[in-house]
């Protein structure tokens, strides 16, 4: 009996997580306009997504800044974790203390002194993109710091000095012997880095120019907009948004199962 | 001993961290061509410092180092040609073995074929043909230690540093790699600098041990002199087990220690404190009333080679080792030759710290008034009507300006683990057994040793506060 109870309470638990994705999903492969009723079989959204300019272009613009952002931030955040683990150790605390500050921050107060701060105090135009990507490097790269950081901690502190004491310099050392050795974290600080870019709504409002939409604010001012073919093409967008992210996830389990599978058999 | 034969010099070596912890204090040494040097000391003595500044990877706060008379002191590790072994072996993980031993090549841009014969040679060398496409993880921890051997030695650097190479092994494999480490040095002519802290490695593989001890040397010499010559307490201590005892010259060449007048073989003139070291297997067992001394069995353990017998003589303790057995409570006589026995002049042990006059002109140290008259410490001085003090000549004594030093003996000391109590706390950083006592030595939490003498066992590390009688004191002017 209580084996049931906590089965009933676990479906309960992923209905409530999953349903309301998956009535978006079927009402994206209708002809609706309105959640409630559903008139008949179309993929008129999927077409519409996929065929309207204005849409495609704000999608790519949102991975192109998402990549490229995340780049910037890898870069930082890898920089930053290396430099502050080598540092005094008391240095070392207070920039991990800093970082966290804006991993704890509302999004919105960071897009908002970023925008106070770039374009009224320094006047930089929003149009240049500058607040924007700034805004989103600033998100993400206290991440990827937190990401790469325990991959430094694990590594054996003695094999930058090996590399050092077999004649290479410090930069040969960081790329050939370091950098190798928190790869895994790099990239996992990467692929998060991309995600929050995606996720972004706050910073983005703040700093972005007015002619430009990310994905979030796109959706945010077209559902609050009359134009219903493109709300409804919207429902088709985070249904594929969705089946990407499960594949993506799928692939990660089976690959993290692999690499532990493989570790045992060592 | 001309410099020239010296391949590298230590000279006035301090290692001195912000905090004030001083890990190296004014380090010499001169270590020839082909020589096998090994620093030998407890953890935390500096030696692993040492090594690190001799490889580059710690620069010395004060001091010089010279690698065939020239100076390298601020030289970075990649510049110089010293190799080191790590103690975790400190492999490349992402590289096969022989991208492991050529990475050293590479960064010197060796011809590709020349790397490749270089490689192949050491691996014969370690005894480890065909392992080049290996991958780190699939190496044993005896295998990983022979490839950071290799990927030393691949080098052929002037100097090989080993930091404990071999204490992640386990007996049997040290035992090995000891004797291939110590076969190797002999094949390649190269300067070896061992870190141990296994007294047992040091005598094996040396051709001459630095003991070191919270950053100070403490006695330099071929295996055979640090054994048979130690020259305090300390080092007969560490090296191999003794029994030290404090005692006092009866008359020429004759010692009283251990409740018996031992004759010796050192000429210390009569009535000098000393400090004498026996090691357990120069005790002889005599039947009752024939030894020197005599006492009670009161412990046997079997150990293989030998019996570790433990007698209780007066009180004195006195450990023997001895191929044949006694039985718990038997009374036994022992005898020492006289070629066994190591004579020290004890060390003056009187412990000395320096305490402030008060604005109310009392003796104050840590906090602590110190019951007793200013006046009285500083002969002939006064205090005036208004409350100035004033010394013998009628002068002005500015108490900011003026420091007693304090004097007590080891043996006045008490601790108690009531840390409020004492006059100053402290742990536990240092203990020798003496015979009939143990003396301690506590660091105070104002960086100050203090030796103790205390007949009950207290724990390394233990805090401790310390409880001084005024009445034991004495006191110094210091201006």
């Amino acid at each position: 009996m209580r084996k049931y109870i906590k089965g009933m309470f676990l479906g309960l638990v992923l209905l409530f997580l999953y349903l309301p994705i998956f009535i978006l999903a079927v009402y994206s492969f209708t002809d609706a306009t309105n959640i409630g009723a559903i008139r008949g079989f179309s993929l008129h959204n999927y077409v519409t997504l996929f065929t309207t300019p204005e849409l495609l272009g704000m999608i790519g613009g949102t991975i192109l800044l998402a990549l490229g952002a995340a780049f910037l931030a890898t870069l930082l955040g890898t920089m930053g974790a290396i430099g502050a683990f080598y540092s005094k150790k008391k240095t070392t605390k207070v920039i991990s203390t800093m970082n966290q500050v804006p991993v704890v921050n509302a999004d919105v107060v960071t897009g908002f002194s970023l925008c106070i701060l770039l374009v009224v105090v320094l006047g930089v135009s929003k149009d240049t993109f500058v607040p924007l990507v700034v805004g989103h490097v600033i998100l993400c790269a206290p991440f990827v710091y937190l990401s790469v950081m325990p991959k430094i901690r694990q590594m054996d502190p003695s094999i930058y000095e090996a590399a050092l004491d077999l004649g290479a310099t410090p930069f040969v050392a960081l790329i050939q012997i370091v950098i190798p050795q928190i790869l895994p974290g790099i990239i996992s600080g990467f692929a998060l880095a991309v995600t929050l870019s995606l996720d972004d709504y706050f910073v983005a409002t703040y700093t972005k120019p007015a002619t430009f939409d990310t994905i979030s604010t796109y959706v945010v001012n077209a559902t609050k907009g009359a134009q219903t073919t493109i709300k409804t093409a919207l429902w088709a967008l985070s249904t594929v948004i969705f089946l990407i992210v499960l594949v993506l996830v799928a692939v990660m389990n089976l690959r993290a199962n692999k690499n532990g599978s493989e570790r045992v058999d060592a | 001993m001309g410099t020239s034969e010296n391949i590298i010099e230590l000279k006035h070596i301090t290692r001195t961290y912000e905090d004030g912890f001083s890990a190296v204090e004014d380090f010499n040494l001169e270590v020839k061509r082909g020589e096998f040097v090994t620093f030998l000391g407890p953890s935390g003595c500096g030696k692993t410092t040492t090594l690190r500044m001799i490889a580059g990877f710690d620069i010395p706060t004060s001091g010089e180092i010279l690698l065939n008379g020239k100076p390298i002191t601020n030289l970075p590790p990649n510049k110089r040609p010293i190799n080191t072994v790590f103690q975790r072996y400190a492999l490349f993980p992402h590289m096969n073995i022989f991208e492991n031993i050529a990475f050293g090549l590479k960064q010197k841009k060796t011809p590709k074929d020349v790397i490749e014969k270089k490689v192949k040679k050491v691996l014969a060398l370690v005894d480890l043909e065909g392992f080049e496409n290996r991958s780190v993880s699939t190496l044993s921890g005896g295998q990983q230690q022979r490839i950071a051997i290799a990927r030393a030695l691949v080098n052929e650097p002037e100097i090989l540093l080993l930091d404990e190479p071999l204490g992640a092994l386990d007996l049997k494999m040290r035992k090995e790699m000891q004797i291939e480490l110590k076969a190797m040095h002999d094949e390649l002519g190269i300067t070896f600098i061992y870190v141990t802290h296994d007294q047992e490695e040091a005598l094996t593989m040396s051709d001459k041990i630095v003991v070191m001890s919270e950053g100070k040397m403490q006695q330099i010499g071929t295996p055979e002199d640090i054994y048979n010559e130690p020259k305090n307490a300390f080092v007969a201590d560490f090296i191999g087990e003794s029994n030290i005892f404090n005692g006092i010259m009866t008359g020429k060449l004759k010692a009283r220690f251990c409740g018996g007048e031992f004759e010796c073989v050192d000429d210390i003139e009569q009535g000098t404190h000393i400090t004498a070291v026996v090691r357990p297997e120069d005790v002889e067992l005599t039947p009752p009333g024939q030894g020197i001394i005599s006492g009670v069995v009161d412990s046997v353990i079997f150990k293989g080679m030998h019996y570790e017998i433990t007698v209780v003589s007066g009180k004195n303790e006195m450990v023997i080792q001895s191929v044949k057995s006694a039985a718990p409570g038997e009374r036994v006589g022992m005898k020492v030759d006289p070629q066994n026995i190591h004579i020290m002049i004890a060390e003056d042990h009187t412990n000395i710290f320096s305490a402030d006059i008060n604005q109310d002109f009392h003796l104050e140290y840590n906090g602590h008034i110190l019951d007793t008259s200013v006046t009285k410490i500083i002969k002939g001085s006064r205090r005036t009507e208004d409350g100035t003090l004033l010394d013998a000549h009628g002068e002005v004594i500015d108490p900011k300006k003026t420091k007693i030093m304090v004097s007590i003996q080891p043996s006045d000391i008490h601790m108690t683990d009531n840390m409020e109590e004492g006059i100053v706390q402290g742990y536990i950083s240092n203990l020798i057994y003496k015979g009939d006592h143990y003396s301690y030595v506590i660091h105070t939490d104002l960086e100050q040793d203090f030796i103790v003498n205390d007949e009950y066992l207290w724990n390394m590390d233990d805090q401790v506060g310390l409880l001084m009688p005024v009445d034991k004191m004495k006191f110094a002017l210091k201006r």
